[in-house]
This record gives C-alpha cells, sequence and structure tokens, in this order.
C-alpha cells in the first residue's frame, strides 16, 4: 500500500473542497484534494452560470476548470476519480485509504463531498439510462424531437426544464408526488400557461418497461391507489439532490436528510474535521455559497493546525 | 473542438486510421456537456495506466461523427455521451449517458484485458 503524508486532505473536488484547496495552498499548508467523481462536481452540471459575481457568462465545466487549476498552482495536489474504501478520521492523525491501494494520512480533514441527482430507484431506471431516461434536459432533449414525454418533479428545475422542452418534444407531462410544487411561482406560472405541457399530479412512477429503449411507465395515483401504464418516448428525472455522506455515517454526525451537522465555524463533531458545500446542513445550495463555505472551512482549519502546533505532544 | 486533453477525432479518415492502427481502441462522441465531461476526464485519468488503449473523443456535431451516430450498436440511444469500444476495428461494447470510473474500467478490463 502506498502512503501519502499531507498537513489536510479534502474530500471531494465540488465549488467548496477547490476552494478550500486554494486557500490552503496559498497559505503553505500541505493539501491534497481527493475527489470521487469529477472536478467541479455538480458545478459542471449547469451550462451557464450567469449569477457568479466577477464572470458575466461561463459555463459550469469551465468555471470549474478555472478553479482547479487555480488550486494546482498554489501547490495543492489533484486526484479525481478516486474511491474511498477506508476512513479513519477520529485520531490526531486521519486516515483515508483509496482505491483499496494508497493511503493519505492528515492532521485535518474538510469534507466537501457535495450530492448528486436524486433518482427514482424504481424498477428499470437504470436499464433505460441513456435508452430513454434522462437526468439532463439541455444535453438530451434534441433526441426527443416531436416525441411525448415524462417531466419528473416539481421543483424549479423540472418545471424549467419542462418548459425548454417544450422546444422538442410534441408533448411534456409534468408527474409530480405532491398536490403542489415547490417551485417558485414564475416557474409555476410559465409552465401552466404553456400548451404543450400537461400536469399528472399526486402521482409516482413506480416502473419503467420496454425492450432495449424506454417504451412505458407504470404510474400510481397516491390518492386512490390505481396503476395505470403510460406509453412514453422518453422520461427526464429532475427531482433534486442528495448529500453525498453514505461514507461517513458511523462517523460524522449527521441531520435526518443524511446532511453532516457543522457549528459555525464549519467544524463537524470530530476534532480536526471540518465540512463545507452541498453536503452539510443548510438552506440554500449555490456555488456562491460553495465557496464560502469552503474559505471558511479552510481558515478555520488553518487556525486548528496553528493551534495544534503550540500544543505540548504528548510522549 | 472538443475542450479535453484526448485525441480528438475530425474527421473519418483519421477514424478509420486510428481503428487501424490500435488493437483496442475507446472514443467518447460527446458535447462539452455536464453528461460527456466526466467521461472525458476519467479517460484523461486513464490514458497514462491503459497504455494498450488508444483513448480519443469526438465532437458528436460534426459531419464525421456520422461513423459513430449511425452505429447499430447506438440505435436505441437517447442519452450522450455515445461511448464506443472497439477490438481490431469491431465494436465490443458500445454505452449510453453518464458513466462512472468503475463501469468504464469494468469494460476496459473485461474487453481489452488489464495492462500488464
Amino acid at each position: 500500500m502506498r502512503k501519502y503524508d499531507f498537513d489536510v486532505i479534502v474530500l471531494g473536488g465540488g465549488p467548496a473542497g477547490l476552494t478550500a484547496g486554494i486557500y490552503l495552498s496559498r497559505a503553505r499548508v500541505d493539501t491534497a484534494i481527493l475527489n470521487e467523481g469529477t472536478v467541479g462536481g455538480q458545478t459542471v452540471l449547469t451550462h451557464e452560470i450567469a449569477n457568479y459575481p466577477g464572470v458575466e457568462n461561463i459555463n459550469g465545466y469551465q468555471l470549474a476548470r478555472i478553479m482547479k487549476n487555480q488550486a494546482i498552482r498554489f501547490g495543492c495536489t489533484v486526484r479525481s476519480n478516486i474511491k474511498v474504501t477506508g476512513l479513519a478520521l477520529t485520531g490526531s492523525l486521519k486516515k483515508i485509504e483509496i482505491n483499496n491501494k494508497e493511503t493519505y494520512t492528515a492532521k485535518a480533514v474538510i469534507i466537501a463531498s457535495g450530492g448528486r441527482s436524486r433518482t427514482l430507484n424504481v424498477p428499470g431506471e437504470e436499464k433505460f439510462k441513456g435508452h430513454g431516461i434522462s437526468y439532463c434536459a439541455t444535453c438530451d432533449g434534441d433526441f426527443f424531437t416531436d416525441q411525448n414525454i415524462i417531466v419528473v418533479g416539481g421543483g424549479n428545475s423540472a418545471l424549467e426544464e419542462a418548459v425548454a422542452l417544450t422546444k422538442y418534444a410534441k408533448s411534456v407531462t409534468v408527474v409530480h408526488q405532491f398536490d403542489h410544487f415547490q417551485a417558485f411561482p414564475h416557474a409555476v406560472k410559465e409552465a401552466k400557461e404553456n400548451p404543450k405541457i400537461n400536469f399528472i399530479m399526486e402521482s409516482e412512477i413506480i416502473e419503467f418497461l420496454g425492450s432495449d429503449k424506454l417504451e412505458s411507465v407504470k404510474i400510481i395515483d397516491k390518492k386512490t391507489g390505481n396503476v395505470s401504464t403510460m406509453k412514453i418516448d422518453g422520461v427526464f428525472i429532475l427531482i433534486g439532490y442528495v448529500p453525498n455522506t453514505e461514507i461517513f455515517k458511523e462517523i460524522i454526525e449527521l441531520n435526518e436528510k443524511n446532511e453532516i451537522i457543522v457549528d459555525e465555524n464549519l467544524k463537524t463533531n470530530i476534532d480536526g474535521v471540518y465540512a463545507a458545500g452541498d453536503s452539510i446542513q443548510k438552506k440554500y445550495r449555490q456555488i456562491t455559497t460553495a465557496v464560502a463555505d469552503g474559505t471558511i472551512a479552510a481558515l478555520n482549519t488553518i487556525e486548528y493546525l496553528n493551534k495544534q502546533k503550540q500544543e505540548p505532544v504528548e510522549v | 473542438m472538443l475542450q479535453t486533453n484526448l485525441t480528438h477525432i475530425t474527421s473519418e479518415e483519421q477514424f478509420n486510421e486510428i481503428l487501424q492502427n490500435n488493437e483496442n481502441v475507446m472514443i467518447c462522441c460527446g458535447r462539452m456537456g455536464p453528461m460527456c465531461v466526466p467521461v472525458y476526464e476519467i479517460m484523461e485519468e486513464l490514458e497514462n495506466e491503459y497504455t494498450h488503449v488508444k483513448f480519443a473523443d469526438m465532437e458528436f456535431d460534426i459531419p464525421a461523427a456520422h461513423v459513430i451516430r449511425n452505429l447499430p450498436e447506438c440505435r436505441s440511444f437517447t442519452g450522450l455521451p455515445f461511448t464506443v469500444y472497439y477490438k481490431n476495428g469491431k465494436v465490443v461494447k458500445a454505452t449510453s449517458s453518464i458513466q462512472n470510473m468503475e463501469q468504464v474500467t469494468s469494460i476496459l478490463d473485461s474487453e481489452f484485458g488489464k495492462n500488464e
């Protein structure tokens, strides 16, 4: 097993993790960012970012690349597409095993593991991913030109994408589990006024059916319990995000939504372990809030490391 | 041109040349979108490890991309990117939409074997 020693390990390479990496490395703290997916996290899912201060228009991938290069220029090590296979965070020396073959140690850890698209977790979903089921309207909308599609969800993303998909599709049916939408009123109004959009409320898809390609879905009416089958060409699932915190469950204190509980300094229940970004308990999840979290977590981690240096070493 | 560090296939001639000169080839055909970028990044990461595989990308919207878009193996695909694996010029596997590192390495290992 190969071994690498750092002052700080940042788990996650989205805006929060990259910002922490930038601040720590610039402060000459030896830092490694270990990222399970693509560097940039959820940011790369955004085609156009128009509200990131200081940058008029940029896509998520470009912004993430700039942040990554900034971190690397300050001396930060960035590893992406790794798999965390072991964690020991409670001692004064934190250990993280990756890919079952490398161990990283550090005096402090910042968890910035972010979130991922929520899936329905019903039969057929995995089989028809890319064969009728999509999680990105902007990417795959044109495959459904003049076809009938469903958008699952009732938040801003779902309704905004439903409207966007009417540019391609013959019809868009929004299937939502509640009798009301969580989206902002203007998004609801725009969707309701679009003649191509229909709504099936208080209902859920319970199965995807087809041979090589998605052909129909089974929908349950939550009020009556009736199950019906609907022929469909495509389904876009836009039902929000879940925090990537499964691997911390037994170690870090989480709330009922599996978000990491932190104090005002973004410290977790474990000394020397901080958390930032979409994986923590908070109301607003934006790139700007993730960047702010990354900054706060990094500065508090530096303070923690400085205090550790001053404390007498146990012999 | 896709903003990656991979070999970019921009013509049918280049595509044929790559298939002729390499036993194992992985081509990711997409755009710079959220489902495509993670796959390019995985390929960039694996390029040094899987030296017996030629990794390349191709823009989905260029005319030459018909060599991927019109493959029978991609007929049911409705999600970008279209990723196609070739052995001795023949398609051995094709996937639609985003894939993670485990999924990609599992295909590479089973179709092309691990690098010795």
